[in-house]
């Protein structure tokens, strides 16, 4: 341990060596739960998801300065693998959304996450409201909400941030400034100086924090969360950072990514970064990097294994549209499972009426 | 009972509810300080106080959005939009999110809201004030739509909207605030969502309307006995959920029926009662349905407004057609 670089690093975080190596255990892993589940994806055994890479050091640094048993996360949706703070099951789920299994929505009580969010700035509103009830029910506690730079371009960015500031409410707007939105660069978004600048608009605080930097982002998210607290109200944060990889596994960033600059920022991976910070410190070394890696591999075949075993019934979808399902969908309910009873018999099975029952999603997929 | 308003009985009822249930909040557009635009929510403020009763920005999705969010902190959030037609400004959030935060949470969080809004035609608005566009969220599972036609009714369908596990949007009829007044019961009353009401007794031919239609179908229904035609007048009350039940036994009863809708022809929700008729009732019928709608253009200005709203003359024509 380089006793003096260690020194520098609690002094700079107020973090002991356990906590500091606990936020890079938890990026590496971030990461490498993303980076398994491209790798499903690519195999056909899960749907189109948003890689993590270049996003774990402000993901893991917001949720390292919540507390999980007070605080509310709403994420878009390419922070969950990061956060694990909120609990395992975090994983699980995830993977679960990305099978396509609607059990993926329903982060279990009580981890204090809602569903990924595709419509973008969608949750913003929906953040502030939540806010503003806690206020109103005396709850300690705030809301978190992630959005990216390209999602300050909708209405509901606006509306909520305004409505927020009006209301004092406690809630904390994270902007992922990632660089793209797919193919439009920051300059195509806005000719604001900063993301962080529109706080102004809204009366209330906006800063701009360096995203690849763990301890900022947890610093900054810690400083915002004690003033909402305080009923000091909103803080916008933007968190620069650089999409490391493609928007999601259908996008091929090669057609509109300058080959030189992904190589530049790739100099300066957070992951790299916040590595080499505690290296130097004494406070990593490559059994602390194996060891991390293969416990991260063995968590997420345990989250794996547990949701390809799931079973999903296929009228799954009639159960939660209502608190009870109307008499209509009791009757389209009863003609699903008829004609998948149909279909069983034509194929010469005897099972249960509704088929297979393994919620595969590639169950209907043309051979 | 007591003789009311409809715009006097939501009044009533949305007191009734607040002192019923502190999780209560009402807010919106100048609902709070000005008891909104219609008075809908006069006296709320003082009774229930800034923190139950705000006056939100001019923010429809925000309104919406932030419905949801309280919903899960717990609240029972009673939201207006001052005009049916600025939920196009919101329509994300009520279709997108509103609509089915329980189905994408798995069950987890549930939302029950209220969106309150005035809608139709008669009483000369500006642009965007009066379309009813209650089609367009009939189709988004998830939501439930009440459209009551009576003063007692907007008191019942808004206490069971209130009471719901499920987002309703409680739709309201502009030129009903005042112009419906009817018997409204005193103390506790529920009318359950999803079952409709007979407002007229008949078996020449059934009228089958909601919201305000159902009182021009009621005027017509009353012409049409002058000529000795019972028309039985069929009032949905909710379209979401649909009580198959009542149109079916109705059509089975008259055999002929004309469909009323304040809403443009084509693919209003007018068009889905002829479709549930001829799924569930096709061999009752002696006629081919009539629809009496808007025309299929954007809702007029003023001076145009009574040549596109279905009015008496217009259904007493279908029902002769069906007759005939």
């Amino acid at each position: 341990m380089n006793v003096t670089v260690t020194d520098q690093l609690a002094q700079r975080s107020g973090l002991g060596p356990a906590e500091l190596q606990d936020l890079l255990r938890r990026m590496i892993a971030a990461r490498l739960f993303s980076s398994r589940c491209f790798s499903l994806q690519r195999q056909g055994r899960m749907g189109t998801m948003a890689p993590i890479d270049g996003a774990e050091a402000l993901i893991v640094g917001a949720a390292a300065a919540l507390d999980p048993a007070t605080d509310w996360v709403l994420p878009q949706y390419r922070e969950m693998h990061g956060l694990l703070r909120f609990g395992e099951e975090v994983l699980t789920t995830t993977v679960k959304y990305l099978r396509g299994d609607p059990a993926g929505g329903h982060f279990p009580a009580p981890i204090r996450i809602w569903p990924p969010q595709i419509a973008l700035a969608a949750q913003i509103p929906q953040a502030v409201g939540l806010a503003w009830g806690m206020k109103l029910r005396r709850e300690e506690g705030v809301v978190l909400v992630f959005f990216g730079d390209g999602a300050t371009s909708e209405g509901d960015f606006y509306e909520g941030c305004n409505f927020a500031g009006v209301l004092d409410a406690p809630v904390i707007f994270l902007c992922n400034n990632n660089a793209w939105a797919i193919s439009t660069p920051v300059r195509l978004q806005t000719r604001a100086r900063s993301f962080a600048a529109k706080a102004e608009a809204f009366g209330f605080p906006g800063e701009s924090v360096d995203g690849r930097d763990v301890l900022a982002v947890r610093d900054a998210v810690a400083r915002a969360r004690a003033r909402a607290i305080a009923g000091g109200g909103p803080t916008l944060i933007e968190a620069r950072s650089y999409r490391l990889g493609p928007h999601t596994t259908a996008d091929d960033p090669g057609r509109y990514v300058p080959a030189a600059e992904i190589e530049r920022e790739r100099q300066r991976d957070p992951i790299d970064l916040f590595r080499r910070e505690l290296e130097e410190a004494g406070l990593w070394n490559a059994s602390f990097e194996e060891e991390t890696r293969r416990d991260a591999d063995a968590r997420f075949d345990r989250a794996l294994q547990a949701a390809e075993a799931a079973t999903v019934r296929p009228d799954a979808f009639f159960d939660h549209v209502y608190d009870r399902p109307t008499a209509r969908m009791e009757r389209q309910r009863r003609e699903l499972l008829e004609a998948l009873s149909r279909d069983e018999i034509a194929a010469g099975g005897a099972g249960e009426p509704g088929g297979d029952r393994s919620g595969r999603p590639d169950r209907n997929r043309p051979e | 009972m007591a003789v009311m308003t409809m715009v006097q009985a939501i009044n009533a009822t949305l007191h009734e509810e607040m002192a019923r249930d502190d999780r209560v909040v009402v807010f919106g557009q100048d609902v709070a300080k000005n008891g909104g635009v219609f008075r809908a929510t006069e006296g709320l403020l003082d009774r229930f106080g800034a923190e139950r009763v705000v006056d939100t920005p001019l923010s429809e999705a925000a309104i919406i959005g932030s419905a949801i969010g309280l919903a899960v902190a717990g609240m029972v959030p009673v939201a207006e939009i001052q005009f049916l037609g600025f939920t196009y400004q919101a329509f994300h959030q009520i279709a997108g999110q509103l609509a089915r935060l329980r189905y994408r949470s798995d069950g987890r969080f549930t939302t029950p809201i209220v969106v309150r809004a005035p809608f139709g035609g008669g009483v000369r608005t500006p642009e965007l004030h009066s379309d009813s566009i209650e089609a367009q969220f009939a189709n988004c599972p998830g939501l439930k739509i009440a459209m009551p036609s009576s003063a007692a009714d907007a008191k019942g369908l808004l206490a069971a909207a209130i009471r719901d596990p499920d987002p309703v949007l409680f739709l309201e009829p502009l030129r009903g605030y005042r112009a419906i007044r009817d018997d409204v019961p005193e103390g506790d009353l529920v009318v359950p969502l999803g079952q409709a009401r007979t407002v007229r007794s008949g078996d020449d031919l059934v009228i089958i309307a909601w919201s305000y239609m159902v009182e021009v179908a009621r005027r017509a229904s009353v012409e049409l006995e002058k000529e000795g035609i019972a028309a039985r007048v069929l009032d949905l009350r909710t379209i979401v959920p649909l009580d198959v039940d009542a149109i079916r036994e109705a059509v089975e009863a008259c055999g002929r029926v004309v469909v009323v809708q304040e809403a443009p022809e084509t693919a209003g929700f007018a068009s889905e009662i002829v479709a549930t008729i001829v799924d569930e009732a096709f061999y009752s019928l002696e006629a081919p349905v009539a629809r009496v709608s808007a025309w299929d253009v954007p809702y007029p200005v003023g001076l145009l407004e009574d040549h596109y709203v279905p009015n008496v003359d217009r259904v007493v024509a279908a029902a002769r057609r069906v007759l005939d």
